[in-house]
């Protein structure tokens, strides 16, 4: 049901948009496609800017999975610990600096930003002894230290600043063939790590001594799951910038259907994701017409009530 | 039950001293969190002299010293009273203000790293900031109205969602995590909707820094760090019996959501004005606090000597923003920052050496 | 003489009722310990004496007055709470920590008098935690923290102090160190104790006044010697046991029934696995 789900809204992103086409028009661009104006706007770029809203919204929402199993704590997302504003500062930092415009040449900075931040944030947030406050509150305050860096140098150089402003705020406008077929290996490579690792993540988050006495490989199963985090969050952040909050909802949606087994909650969360994101696009579309509302504010604007909703049910003993 | 923890060093601060007056009164007294307090107001007089005498029309600190004391030029006394001294009392205003107001935080919230800058009151103002800037095109003293409104706003905000029951601290800070996250976003979100003039205006406001500051600035700061800061240090007590938990802070007689309620405005004020003046600067209120506890040894909140240091780190860090880098001038926002990073590597190594990784 | 007492409360967090129209007053100089099964409402019960909850009917009465209504400072200079869960600030040493519990006698212009320096001596020397003044709590053992606990709520020098639990979570060695603590107090300082223990017997010997709870009523109250009997076990706790003279101090020792063995067999299945 959730994968018919899936195809409908894909159908929605094809089908709606900024600039109103009547659905033969699509139907037109779609299968017989003719070099017309319109069928160019429905082939290459809502197609294309389809395909990376499934790709992107998959990985975010595995790598918001992975990381509540992982840290076992509720609100751990790739936004709120600051995996996101890692690559986000690499990518700057490749731009602005060395100059570097492809999408295959900064995504290695992406991942770099995100796998040095998720590993600061780990251990600042106390790793082992880590308790979900303190590890939200790591992953805020590295933030705010990568986005004051992404400032000054957006300041240094105001081309920069013109450049980034509409990356930064996480969007698909900028979606075409190119990138999806430029990202779309390493977000295939994060989604098989990810289905690799589910089994022994499953113990782990029952808590160290339990998975090691389960057999499970406690720091091979770290390490792999930290990589799946860096290959999914850093080719998304790389080619949409940083978009918050879907790796937080989606996770906690699925479990009230599938409850706590990864191995259900993971291939859930990847149809599930998408459905939220490419929602949350077409809504964008739809709502600031003819211009758009990018998809990185909506989501913000859904996901910050879902967020402090959470945090109001839960009683202090789970967090 | 906590794990234990490895000192590096092996000595507490001592016992507790009093001074004492014949009609019954008596003070407590800190011996070392004193000479600390002191010592800061020193560091932080000097970078004031300094900065008062480096720019373009440079002074020797002795010539700073006698125009001060009215005895300048004509045109000493000018560039003294009317460019320099403002500006080097708004930085003296707002670092204090956000030392104190992230001492008062991160002791409610019970953390280190719980300081306003993370819990959204920073992105608040920034907000409420670049609104003015990106929809009205307002003055600057637009922009700062606009900073204040979105801070108390977001403070008001935060708490509300908080409360169920009373505010718990973790409450506290899980939503105004939430919180920081969405007004990050619509922060990026303003930028894109402005154009590039506006864009960099609005980067530049969210950078913070001390230029152009003036005696426009400095009398509302004063003013409300004259009230507010009493206030709070007349609080410290309380705050030091709450840090252990609200059921030990109830059973010692603290009105607990009254006295938080309390603080925690006054902080957001405090922080929300600091950045109307200035925009808002990064990790002085996260850092001040733990550097001014690592300086006394002392456990509680250390108001005052976290304001102390609130206020000369910003001036040290403007000294550096202005002179270290040859010609360029950089925003005190970007050193406070650079700061900001080094502190949170240097957290990241003292948590591992306390055992706690 | 009952300087605190509920009358007819009715108490609940959010919407689930825990007791309703309570009545219970806790006799002065006594040593009073509430027993009952979980969620029977004791610690429900001490956190309303204590005022951290207020009752949604009825009222709790310090002295006459309603607690609620009575400034906070004064009722902690009469009442003391050890609570289950306190934080001990990081790096604090335990001088420090006492010296904390001075609060309620303090104020702008009186921050720290001799009277507090005494006070604060005097509660480490009772709770025997003197030498360990300039260590820091968080290297101390877990009895030996629960004792800087007790010291530092005595030096808030209230004539009557609530005990949450304060022996759930030592060995048995510390429990036991804690509970004659508590008895030297109540009987050479003379205050008035209120407990909730979780272990019957540890409350048959040191309580002069017991209150036994059960799904949110008080199900008996006296002094222990009169009221632990079998049946009252087996009523509160549904424990079938017998009851003998403890042959340390004579109160009332519970032990409990044995299980035949191969009896649990029997009562899962039909089929008995063997014989006692």
């Amino acid at each position: 049901m959730a994968v018919a789900v899936l195809v409908l809204v894909c159908l929605a992103s094809i089908g709606i948009g900024a600039k109103a086409l009547p659905l033969s028009d699509v139907w037109h661009g779609l299968f017989h496609y003719a070099g017309s104006g319109d069928d160019v706007l429905v082939r290459e770029v809502r197609v294309p800017r389809t395909v990376l809203g499934l790709l992107v919204g998959a990985a975010l929402g595995l790598a918001g999975a992975v990381m509540q199993a992982l840290t076992r704590n509720p609100l751990a997302e790739p936004g709120i610990l600051g995996v996101n504003a890692g690559a986000s500062a690499a990518v700057v930092s490749a731009i602005s600096f060395f100059g570097i415009t492809s999408l295959t040449g900064y995504v290695w900075f992406a991942f770099a930003g995100a796998a040095i931040v998720s590993v600061a944030v780990y251990f600042l947030g106390g790793s082992r002894s880590s308790t979900p406050v303190r590890l939200a509150l790591a992953g805020t305050a590295v933030t705010a230290a990568l986005y004051g860096y992404v400032n000054a140098v957006q300041l240094l150089d105001s081309a920069a600043l013109d450049r980034l402003r509409f990356w930064q705020v996480g969007s698909l406008a900028s979606a075409n063939t190119e990138t999806v077929g430029k990202v779309w290996p390493f977000i295939a490579a994060g989604v098989v790590l990810t289905a690799f690792i589910a089994r022994p993540l499953n113990a782990l988050e029952m808590g160290d001594d339990t998975a090691r006495s389960l057999g499970a490989n406690l720091t091979r199963t770290r390490v792999l799951a930290m990589l799946a985090v860096t290959l999914l969050c850093g080719a998304a952040t790389a080619a949409c910038g940083p978009i918050v909050f879907i790796g937080l909802m989606i996770p906690h949606l699925v479990r009230t259907l599938t409850g706590p087994d990864l191995r259900w909650i993971l291939p859930y969360a990847a149809v599930l994701s998408p459905v939220l994101l490419l929602g949350a696009d077409v809504v964008g579309r739809v709502i600031a017409r003819p211009a758009e509302l990018q998809v990185g504010i909506v989501t913000a604007l859904i996901g910050g009530p879902v967020f402090i909703h959470l945090v109001r049910r839960k009683r202090m003993s789970q967090l | 039950m906590k794990a234990t923890t490895t000192k590096e060093t092996a000595h507490a601060a001592g016992p507790v001293r009093a001074v004492r007056t014949p009609g019954g009164h008596s003070f407590r007294m800190n011996v070392r969190a004193a000479l600390v307090v002191l010592l800061l107001a020193l560091v932080a007089a000097a970078a004031a002299v300094v900065l008062i005498g480096s720019g373009d029309f440079s002074m020797t600190p002795g010539e700073v010293l006698t125009t001060l004391f009215g005895h300048g030029t004509f045109q000493q006394e000018f560039i003294v009273t009317d460019l320099r001294l403002p500006r080097v009392l708004v930085g003296l205003l707002v670092g204090g203000a956000l030392g104190a107001g992230g001492a008062v935080f991160q002791t409610i919230s019970r953390n280190p790293l719980g300081s306003p800058d993370v819990l959204g009151f920073g992105q608040g103002a920034t907000v409420g900031a670049l609104t003015v800037i990106v929809l009205f095109q307002g003055g600057a003293a637009a922009v700062s109205a606009g900073a204040v409104t979105g801070g108390l706003l977001t403070g008001v905000a935060v708490y509300l969602l908080a409360w169920k029951r009373g505010v718990h601290g973790f409450r506290l800070v899980l939503v105004g995590i939430g919180a920081a996250a969405m007004l990050t976003a619509v922060t990026h979100y303003l930028i894109t909707k402005a154009d590039l003039v506006d864009a960099t205006r609005a980067v530049v406001w969210m950078t913070g820094s001390l230029d152009g500051r003036d005696w426009a600035q400095v009398w509302p700061l004063l003013i409300v760090c004259a009230v507010l800061l009493p206030l709070v240090y007349g609080h410290g007590p309380a705050l030091r019996v709450m840090e252990m938990g609200d059921d030990a802070a109830y059973a010692l007689g603290v009105r607990v959501e009254r006295t938080r309620l309390l603080l925690m405005g006054s902080a957001v004020l405090l922080v929300a004005v600091a950045t109307a003046a200035a925009g808002p600067i990064a990790f002085v209120s996260l850092s001040a606090p733990q550097l001014a506890r690592r300086l006394t040894r002392s456990t509680g909140p250390n108001l005052v000597a976290a304001t102390f240091m609130g206020a000369a780190l910003l001036l040290v860090a403007d000294w550096i923003a202005l002179d270290a880098f040859g010609d360029r001038q950089l925003p005190v926002g970007v050193v406070t920052g650079m700061l900001g990073g080094c502190y949170l590597v240097w957290l990241l190594v003292t948590e591992r050496k306390a055992g706690r990784i | 003489m009952q300087r605190l007492t509920a009358d007819s409360v009715t108490l609940g967090y959010d919407q689930r009722v825990i007791t309703e129209n309570l009545s219970v007053g806790i006799p002065d100089h006594s040593f009073t310990v509430i027993v009952g099964p979980n969620a029977c409402g004791k610690s429900t019960l001490l956190r309303a004496l204590s005022r951290m909850l207020k009752p949604s009917r009825g009222q709790v009465l310090l002295d006459g007055q309603s607690i609620h209504g009575l400034p906070a400072k004064k009722v902690a200079k009469t009442l003391g709470l050890l609570p289950q869960s306190s934080i001990a600030p990081e790096g604090i040493t335990v001088a420090d920590l006492v010296a904390r519990g001075r609060y309620p006698h303090q104020g702008l212009l009186r921050q720290w008098s001799p009277e507090d320096e005494r006070v604060v001596q005097e509660s480490m020397a009772s709770t025997g935690v003197g030498e360990l003044a300039d260590r820091y709590v968080d290297e101390l053992s877990g009895g030996q923290r629960q004792r800087v606990w007790i010291a530092m709520a005595l030096a808030q020098q209230t004539p009557l102090l609530l005990l949450d639990e304060p022996t759930t979570y030592l060995d048995i060695q510390h429990q036991i160190d804690v509970l004659d603590l508590c008895a030297e107090l109540h009987e050479t300082q003379g205050r008035t104790l209120v407990a909730v223990l979780h272990d019957l017997n540890h409350a048959a010997r040191y309580a002069t006044h017991l209150i036994a709870m059960r799904g949110g009523e008080v199900v008996a109250e006296g002094a222990p010697g009169e009221i632990v009997t079998a049946e009252l076990v087996e009523r509160v706790f549904g424990l079938r046991c017998q009851v003998i003279p403890d042959p340390e101090t004579g109160t009332p020792l519970v032990v409990p029934a044995a299980r035949v063995r191969g009896a649990r067999g029997a009562e899962k299945t039909s089929s008995s696995a063997g014989r006692a």
